[in-house]
């Protein structure tokens, strides 16, 4: 294998990064209206969004994409391989992020529900103001093994032809007849992705942590 | 849309078989997996040196790369070395290997809960190591283990839609065909989903049950 040989998983990584970041942010962005709906006061409402995030979950995510890339590409509106694998893994995500947000909102101390109401604080006070900076800090360590877990599915997306890291070790392995140079690289290639993901996420968890514990 | 009745009726034996492959997989690779995972688990925690880094290389292969990409090394890029393997075969390997990789950190830190008094007991009545793992460390160590496996196993269990990519004639692969075949990709694929969830969420609530009890367990 040539240096040549590397300029298609090279851009087979930005590919993936893009998918990555755009699926999370979709994911990390839905996530909070999903969780207000699964904690409102009004039961359908509760159930519903309950039913939405299992059900999401409870599908494998390769066949999430097919069933936007062919059921409701060939049939509704034709839409992109990529946008494609944004739509279903940033559906997947959000499910996955209402639930670590709701991990980390029950993991609040009901004392400081209670001082907050002592305080006369509004709902929308009490939400913004107490429990989600201190959710924030609970969620974070979870959300980041999160992304580094989302970044290894996004590998799915080679099967409907977007062109990431997977899709190009594949069409690489097939034209050189080296899949076991190919893929090793690009495991690698994976497993060194996730290491900033996970420095990144310890900096932040120390830097919140000793904003707190002084 | 939806799948008709006649669709239903003609789909159901193609697809019911893929579940069936489906739900072998998942099977052998968790019997496979899962002893593998706490033969990994105590080579990370063994002394000797040139055990611990071969276990911890296969633990973090195995977490690291994508299940997809283990797949293909194993289907796609074994062969050039000679070693070629049915996709079956090919299939169960790299879902085990992925499977020991996860539960061996599920089991090392289940074995690392049980408080310290009980092995420094076991060596007081003189227990061998292999005693010592049999009837102490085990028995209160996967009692802890067990809501984190379950949960693995569904994952596991979804995880076998990647063999789609192999060629594998699974629950994903059955319907693509169907809807290659008939065009009717939506219904088909939709059909193949709700398989998924029937098994998939009665599992998750059952996890849920579990992981309620073992809790309380812990709490008395």
């Amino acid at each position: 294998m040539s240096a040549a040989d590397l300029l298609p998983l090279l851009r087979g990584l930005t590919w993936t990064v893009a998918l990555t970041a755009g699926a999370f942010l979709i994911g990390a962005v839905l996530g909070v209206p999903l969780l207000a709906a699964r904690q409102s006061r009004l039961w359908p409402l509760r159930f519903l969004a309950m039913t939405a995030i299992q059900i999401v979950r409870a599908i494998p995510p390769i066949l999430w994409l097919f069933i936007i890339f062919f059921g409701l590409g060939m049939g509704v509106m034709p839409i992109s391989p990529f946008n494609a694998a944004l739509m279903g893994l940033g559906l997947i995500a959000a499910a996955n992020m209402a639930e670590i947000y709701r991990g980390a909102v029950a993991s609040i101390h009901f004392g400081q529900w209670e001082a907050s109401a002592a305080l006369d604080l509004g709902r929308w006070s009490i939400l913004r103001d107490i429990v989600a900076p201190q959710a924030f800090r609970v969620a974070l360590p979870s959300a980041a093994s999160y992304l580094i877990g989302l970044m290894k599915e996004t590998a799915v997306a080679s099967t409907i032809g977007v062109a990431e890291l997977a899709y190009q070790g594949n069409q690489l392995s097939q034209l050189t007849f080296r899949g076991l140079e190919v893929f090793a690289l690009v495991g690698l290639f994976y497993v060194l992705l996730s290491l900033p993901i996970a420095w990144l996420s310890r900096v932040a968890d120390g830097h919140l942590r000793a904003k707190v514990a002084r | 849309m939806f799948p008709t009745q006649d669709e239903i009726s003609t789909w159901l034996p193609e697809l019911l078989g893929g579940l069936s492959i489906s739900l072998q997989v998942t099977a052998l690779s968790l019997l496979i997996g899962i002893p593998f995972g706490l033969v990994l688990a105590l080579g990370v925690l063994a002394k000797s040196r040139s055990l611990k880094g071969i276990s911890l290389f296969l633990v973090e292969v195995g977490r690291g790369a994508p299940a997809l990409v283990l797949l293909q090394f194993i289907y796609f890029g074994l062969p050039t070395t000679g070693l070629t393997l049915g996709s079956f075969s090919a299939a169960i390997i790299a879902l085990a290997w992925n499977t020991g990789a996860y539960t061996s950190e599920i089991i090392r830190a289940s074995l690392q809960s049980v408080a310290h008094g009980q092995r420094e007991a076991a060596e007081a009545l003189g227990l061998n190591r292999f005693d010592e793992l049999r009837y102490v460390l085990l028995p209160q160590g996967l009692r802890v283990a067990l809501p984190a496996l379950l949960g693995f196993s569904i994952l596991i269990f979804q995880g076998t839609s990647l063999c789609f990519t192999i060629a594998l004639p699974e629950l994903v692969s059955r319907a693509y065909e169907i809807g290659s075949t008939t065009f009717r990709y939506f219904p088909a694929l939709l059909a193949a989903g709700v398989l998924y969830a029937a098994i998939s969420i009665p599992a998750a609530l059952l996890v849920n049950h579990v992981e309620k009890r073992a809790g309380l367990y812990a709490q008395r």
